[in-house]
Formats: C-alpha cells, sequence, structure tokens
C-alpha cells in the first residue's frame, strides 16, 4: 500500500517526506559537506570534479552546477540542505526564494514588504501560483 | 520544587540573527521586529528563569540525513553556535545543565516518549536567534538552556498533539524535581512561511493570528490540527509551529497572553511572538 500524500496537490510545493529524502540522499548530504571551509574551497576551485565525489545522479549534479533550486528540490533536496549551496555563493534567503517563483528579486520583495503571497488561489492544484508566467 | 513559570514563543529566522549580528537592528526594515522585543527583554530581566527548555529545529546544522531523531535533548554541559556555512554567529556558548537534562531524559523516557540523548551537538540559528531576540546581545548567556530538538524538516513531524503532550510530560518531569527552580518553556519557529517552489513566499495573517487565539484559549483542540492545513495554509516550513505546542502543554489550560507580537516580513517569514503565564 502507498502512503497517503494529501500534500500532493498544493501547487508549487514539494513536500520533502520519505520517499524525497530517499532520492536526495547524496544530494543533501553534499550539500552539507559545505559546511567545512576546505570543501567549499575545493567545491569552487573544480564543481564538476567535486560533484563526482558523490553518488549523485547526472540530473542532480547538472541542477546543481545550474544553480536550479526548483529542480534539485524536484530531485530530491530540501531548502535546508541547499542553503549550504546558496550561503556559499553569497545568496540570502530571500534571494533563493525568490529565484524559485519566476518573479524578479525586486517584486518578491516588495511582494513580501506588502505582506507576502496571499494563500488564495495557491491551496490546491488547479489554481496557478501566481508568479509562475507558463 | 522546580516550577515552569512561563512559557515563550518566538520565530526564529536566520536574518534576524544576521541584522543583530551586523547591527543593522535600527535600520527602518528591521526596527519594527525588535521593537515587539523590548517588553520581552525587560520582562525577563525582571522574572530571571534559572533554565529555559529550549524548543527548536536543527536546520541540518547538527543533524544531517544520516540519524533524524524525531525528539532530541540536549544533555551536553555547553553547546556551541553552529557554522552555518557562513561561519558561526558572533554569540556566547550556550550553557546546558547536564544535571536537569539527565532528570528530564529519564523522566520523559518512562513517562512512554522516547527521546533521544544528545551529548554533542552545535546549536543553530534555530536556538540562538530566540536568546538573542529575549537577551540582547550579553557576554555570556544569562540562563542555563537544556536544547530540544525536534525534527521538523523530514515530513512527518510529531503530530500537534504528540507535540502538546511531551509538554505535559515536561510539566511533570520538572514538577518532580525537587531543588526549587525558576524554568521557563520556550517554543520556537514558524508562524506561516515557505521558503521554496512556486509558492515560496507566502504568509497567511488571517490564520496565523487566529492559531495564536487558539494556543492561548484551546490548545486542545489546535493540537489536533492535521498537517495537511498547516502545510496548505502556513506553507511548508509553517509547519514549525508544531513545535509551539509543547511550550503550551507545559503550562495549564487556562493562561494569560503578557505579551502578544505579530510582524510580516522578517526575510520570508511572519513572525509572531508570545509570553504566556498560567492563569491564577
Amino acid at each position: 500500500m502507498s502512503l497517503d500524500k494529501p500534500y500532493a496537490d498544493i501547487p508549487g510545493t514539494v513536500i520533502f517526506d520519505a520517499d524525497q529524502a530517499r532520492k536526495g540522499y547524496h544530494l543533501n548530504q553534499f550539500c552539507m559537506s559545505l559546511m567545512k571551509p576546505q570543501n567549499r574551497a575545493r567545491f569552487k576551485r573544480d564543481e564538476r570534479a567535486y560533484l563526482e565525489e558523490w553518488p549523485m545522479s547526472q540530473a542532480q549534479k547538472r541542477a546543481v552546477l545550474a544553480r536550479d533550486y526548483n529542480e534539485m528540490i524536484a530531485l530530491g533536496g530540501n531548502i535546508y540542505f541547499l542553503c549550504k549551496l546558496f550561503s556559499m555563493d553569497g545568496i540570502s534567503f530571500l534571494q533563493a526564494a525568490a529565484s524559485m517563483t519566476g518573479m524578479s528579486q525586486e517584486a518578491y520583495a516588495r511582494m513580501m514588504l506588502g505582506g507576502g503571497r496571499s494563500p488564495e488561489s495557491c491551496r490546491h492544484a488547479g489554481a496557478r501560483p501566481p508568479g509562475e508566467d507558463k | 520544587m522546580a516550577r515552569i513559570t512561563a512559557g515563550v514563543a518566538t520565530s526564529h529566522v536566520p536574518a534576524i540573527g544576521a541584522a543583530l549580528d551586523n547591527g543593522r537592528c535600527a535600520d527602518p526594515y528591521w526596527k519594527p521586529l525588535f521593537a515587539g522585543y523590548e517588553f520581552s527583554k525587560d520582562w525577563i530581566s525582571r522574572v530571571k528563569p534559572d533554565v529555559v527548555i529550549l524548543v527548536y529545529n536543527d536546520h541540518a546544522s547538527a543533524f544531517s540525513l544520516d540519524i533524524v531523531p524525531t525528539f532530541a535533548l540536549g544533555c551536553a554541559a555547553s553547546f556551541a553556535p553552529a557554522d552555518e556555512g557562513w561561519g558561526p554567529r558572533p554569540v556566547p556558548p550556550v550553557e546546558g545543565d547536564p544535571g536537569r537534562a539527565a532528570h528530564l531524559a529519564q523522566s520523559l523516557i518512562q513517562q512512554d516518549f522516547d527521546i533521544t540523548i544528545v551529548n554533542r551537538m552545535d546549536v543553530d540559528h534555530g536556538l540562538t536567534v530566540p536568546l538573542s531576540l529575549m537577551f540582547g546581545q550579553p557576554v555570556l548567556w544569562p540562563v542555563r538552556v537544556i536544547p530540544l530538538a525536534v525534527n521538523v524538516l523530514l515530513y512527518p513531524p510529531p503530530s500537534g498533539r504528540r507535540c502538546h503532550e511531551l509538554g505535559k510530560a515536561i510539566r511533570h518531569a520538572i514538577e518532580s524535581y525537587d531543588p526549587d527552580l525558576n524554568v521557563q518553556v520556550w517554543g520556537t519557529g514558524g508562524m506561516s512561511h515557505q521558503l521554496q517552489g512556486q509558492r515560496a513566499g507566502l504568509i497567511n495573517r488571517d490564520w496565523d493570528n487566529q492559531w495564536l487565539d487558539r494556543l492561548i484559549n484551546d490548545p486542545e483542540a489546535l493540537a489536533r490540527m492535521p498537517h495537511i492545513e498547516y502545510l496548505r495554509e502556513a506553507g511548508s516550513e509553517g509547519i514549525e509551529l508544531v513545535m509551539w505546542l509543547v511550550m503550551r502543554g507545559t503550562l495549564d489550560l487556562k493562561v494569560r497572553a503578557l505579551h502578544r507580537f505579530y510582524h510580516v516580513p522578517a526575510s520570508n517569514t511572519a513572525v509572531g511572538h508570545l509570553i504566556l503565564e498560567n492563569a491564577i
């Protein structure tokens, strides 16, 4: 029997559950390795070579190299692990979050100052999350 | 007899720590946020707790995906601020309370809470930002801290009901500790926020405020709220709020709020803050 996942229909959201954690184990552990300054230095010197030391999928490695955070999350990444990567890049949580919404940094920062994204229209699938221009 | 004299709840956004550490508290962006804690800093300097049991979550700092404890009790003599990828926060080390933590661990396990005992861990912004908000920037923290780390990162976190029951067990454990002691329990994290995906930036002011009302007045019913409601209404990271129910469980059914504060935004997050005391 498969697990009940009532959260699967929340748009623009991936819940980091046991299935995602299993897929993303090495990706997340790679991110965690960047907490050590010497690892950050080695990764910066040759990102591809450093990634080759981790048994991650090619798709995960491509997503890391491209800093595609939505893709990393789809492939099992968790934001609190991924934050080690964007922190190393000097990117704040605000900037990283904005980059995942498809909005410009300015528009996202304005939205937050204006009280954030309203939950109206993004509780269930079918309602298109604002900012997603597809 | 040791007593739980108050409960404190607060969000624990990393950017708040960065604002403090970089001297930006007076910036127009941050000023209204820190103003909401002025009462609290004054209050805590008067009531002077001996020990704070600080319920928080680790953000992939002490625990990787190798081991994910649901409830982890910090029993060490001290806890160093974690390097979260940009160097440790320039705050004092956190002094633990190994004797009382051991008492707490034994009592909780005997009350059917199979907690994990941790004798070495660094503590991240989840624990140090609430200390900074309540105590400012002292040379040493004026309190001993027993960290209680709750997994809210890997879904599912423990249920609201389980967290609330854990609070009741903590109260029982503290009240069975002989020496006279002034103990506070803090619940941290939340309120509504989502840090990932196209829905990032979600804030639900109405829901947050109703949740605060219910936490104060009707915690038993609130504890039965299913996780899906947190995820849908308060965002994927809003589920941290279950940790506030641990704090609430350590207090009487009837409480009064000495202080209540709500502010949007701190970075991506809605900040909530409460100080609660038993009503009588």
